[in-house]
């Protein structure tokens, strides 16, 4: 059917889609060499790393990077605190965004538009990071979790998205009928919004997942202890600023490192620290565009 | 006249509504007391968060001293601008973040409507899902671990990209030790990285339109090109307007987190910005009134250009945020 409807084409049209199935190879082959570079980079020798013989491929297949990797406590640490942010901070984050939400979403909840008012402000003005900063200190929030959960508490885009979500999806005879049988607000919520809503949530669940998971500015401000320092903190201080990292040279001769071991270890934690996020992604992917177009309608 | 009549028209038509409005205040709020025990976690959050904060920015116009805290500090006036204003580093700061900012836009901007469109015209198929499957993936990718896959790949005689430019006999360089390169490594891996997530919105609004529109061109015999300008583009038109205002809203706002890792001594002329400055005079040089002084300056120049470009837009093509 599909090359019946190609023949009926003109030739002009047939030539145009050629371009554009060129142009999409092209952007896609450039988006994905990096990517697979690094990967083959992280499982090559390192010797083969850095007199640049690795191109594509592999060359002299090596799982030494990765040995090495495990043997550090300051990575392990890191991941262990990254693990600890994400899972509660995205639990805050959900909790926080559908309390706020769900009563924007009821038409019939007064001082609602005070409410909004009250948030979109916060989304165009604020107070900048230096007052923020001096507000977590007078919290007594200075160099603890709490700091790097509370001041992103939820984002303002995707209160939006959700409450677009809860008034445009979500029939209003459901809440008359709810009403109607002596169904409160909260039970409502719980037992009839939040099971029809799981595709927006499982968005919701990603983005701020892999805020977390890839913070590194709040860490930066706030903490100062190194056992709480996140991944992407360690992460900053090894692959950036080339601190490195005695534990993870330990095993490794002289000679080794004379060529360029650290290099190599660089492509492997690299992989190690994507890895977790960009297996989890093509999950929610199908997602996605509600996601970013319910939060792109307004109403 | 006229508005009597829309009255009659309201209360035959939706007499509900017009006997809610006349519930007293509280028993609107009785009807609902449940959402404003729900709410008020939230709200409270805002005021401590958010808006504690904003009333904070006043030490932009004080000496802020630890002892005295925010609201015990001495005013100053307009001082701390001033400094800011006159010293040798504001012209550079602020030209580094429009140049920066506008650079980002030019390359950023368009291509993701390419993308789409382009997608737009392959219906279906495993080659669409992966282009977009692979396009995607990079924005997933952690800031640190983007700046230094820049890095590592421009390495002087072992990054790939300093390989294949030594291949074509060009001389090899410590590229990120340039600051003429500064703002095209910057710009150019940020489309790289975004340029598929950024599509999603245009690929959303082009899967809605009508496909009636496509028969009735096919009919009339118009080709794939004469399509995507006559049905497609114009269908994109309000949702581009609408990004457009709000990346044009945000041009002194150039984040600071991938600009500061990616600074080194040598490049600092070109890329020191506003939000890197603020953190460093501030935080690093706890020169916390300046450095709100400076914060607080750019927050406000970009209201402003939002409110005047989405102004303008409204005037123009009667697309606008609110």
């Amino acid at each position: 059917m599909i090359a019946a409807k190609k023949i009926k084409e003109p030739f002009g049209d047939r030539l145009f889609l050629l371009g554009i199935y060129i142009f999409l190879t092209l952007l896609m082959l450039a988006v994905l060499y990096p990517l697979l570079y690094i990967v083959s980079s992280s499982f090559s020798s390192p010797r083969a790393v850095v007199s640049g013989q690795v191109w594509l491929l592999p060359v002299e297949f090596s799982l030494k990077a990765y040995k090495s990797i495990f043997n550090s406590t300051q990575l392990m640490y890191g991941y262990y605190n990254t693990i600890i942010y994400t899972v509660f901070g995205t639990l805050i984050n959900l909790v926080f965004t559908v309390l706020l939400a769900y009563p924007l979403s009821v038409k019939s909840f007064y001082g609602r538009n005070l409410v909004m008012i009250l948030m979109m402000i916060t989304m165009f003005f604020s107070g900048g990071l230096i007052p923020t900063y001096l507000l977590v200190k007078d919290l007594d929030m200075l160099d603890t979790r709490w700091a790097m959960w509370l001041p992103g508490a939820f984002s303002v885009f995707q209160v939006i998205v959700a409450r677009t979500f809860f008034q445009s999806s979500i029939p209003s005879e459901l809440s008359e009928a709810a009403q109607i049988d002596g169904c409160r607000d909260t039970r409502y919520l719980v037992s009839i919004v939040l099971p029809l809503s799981k595709p927006i949530l499982a968005v919701m669940t990603l983005m701020y997942a892999v805020g977390h998971w890839n913070a590194y500015f709040d860490a930066l401000i706030y903490l100062r202890s190194e056992k709480l320092f996140p991944l992407q903190y360690v992460l900053r201080n090894l692959l950036i600023l080339n601190a490195t990292d005695p534990e993870m040279l330990a095993n490794t001769a002289q000679k080794i490192r004379e060529q360029g071991f650290e290099q190599a270890l660089k492509y492997a934690l690299i992989v190690v620290a994507s890895v977790p996020v960009l297996i989890m992604y093509p999950f929610v992917q199908k997602h996605f565009v509600k996601g970013v177009m319910i939060g792109s309608l307004k109403g | 006249m006229g508005r009597a009549q829309v009255n009659v028209l309201e209360q035959s038509v939706i007499p509900e509504k017009y006997s809610k409005s006349k519930l007293s205040a509280g028993k609107k709020i009785a009807r609902h007391w449940e959402l404003y025990l729900l709410v008020l976690l939230p709200v409270l959050y805002l005021i401590i968060f958010k808006y504690v904060p904003m009333f904070g920015v006043q030490i932009a116009f004080k000496d802020f001293n630890v002892v005295q805290g925010i609201w015990g500090s001495q005013w100053v006036g307009l001082k701390h601008f001033e400094t800011f204003f006159t010293s040798p580093n504001f012209y550079l700061i602020i030209k580094n973040t429009i140049v920066i900012s506008f650079y980002s836009l030019l390359a950023g901007f368009p291509i993701p409507i390419f993308l789409a469109l382009a997608l737009n015209e392959v219906r279906t198929g495993k080659f669409k899902k992966s282009v977009q499957m692979v396009t995607y993936a990079p924005h997933f990718i952690s800031t640190v671990v983007m700046v230094s896959i820049i890095m590592l790949m421009l390495t002087p005689h072992v990054g790939v990209i300093d390989r294949v430019f030594s291949f074509l006999g060009w001389e090899m360089t410590n590229f990120m030790g340039v600051p003429e390169f500064f703002k095209s490594i910057y710009v150019w891996s940020g489309v790289w990285q975004e340029m598929g997530y950024a599509s999603i919105i245009y690929i959303a609004a082009l899967a809605s339109v009508d496909p009636s529109l496509y028969e009735a061109a096919r009919v009339d015999g118009a080709s794939r090109w004469k399509k995507i300008i006559h049905i497609d583009l114009p269908s994109l038109l309000p949702i581009v307007v609408i990004m457009l205002i709000l990346s044009l809203g945000n041009i002194m706002g150039v984040g600071f987190e991938k600009i500061y890792l990616m600074q080194n001594p040598l490049n600092l002329s070109s890329s020191e910005v506003i939000s890197t400055y603020v953190y460093k005079v501030g935080l690093v040089g706890a020169n916390f009134s300046f450095s709100s002084a400076v914060g607080l300056f750019n927050s406000v120049i970009n209201l402003i250009l939002l409110l005047a470009v989405n102004f303008f837009a409204k005037k123009v093509s009667e697309t606008s945020l609110w």
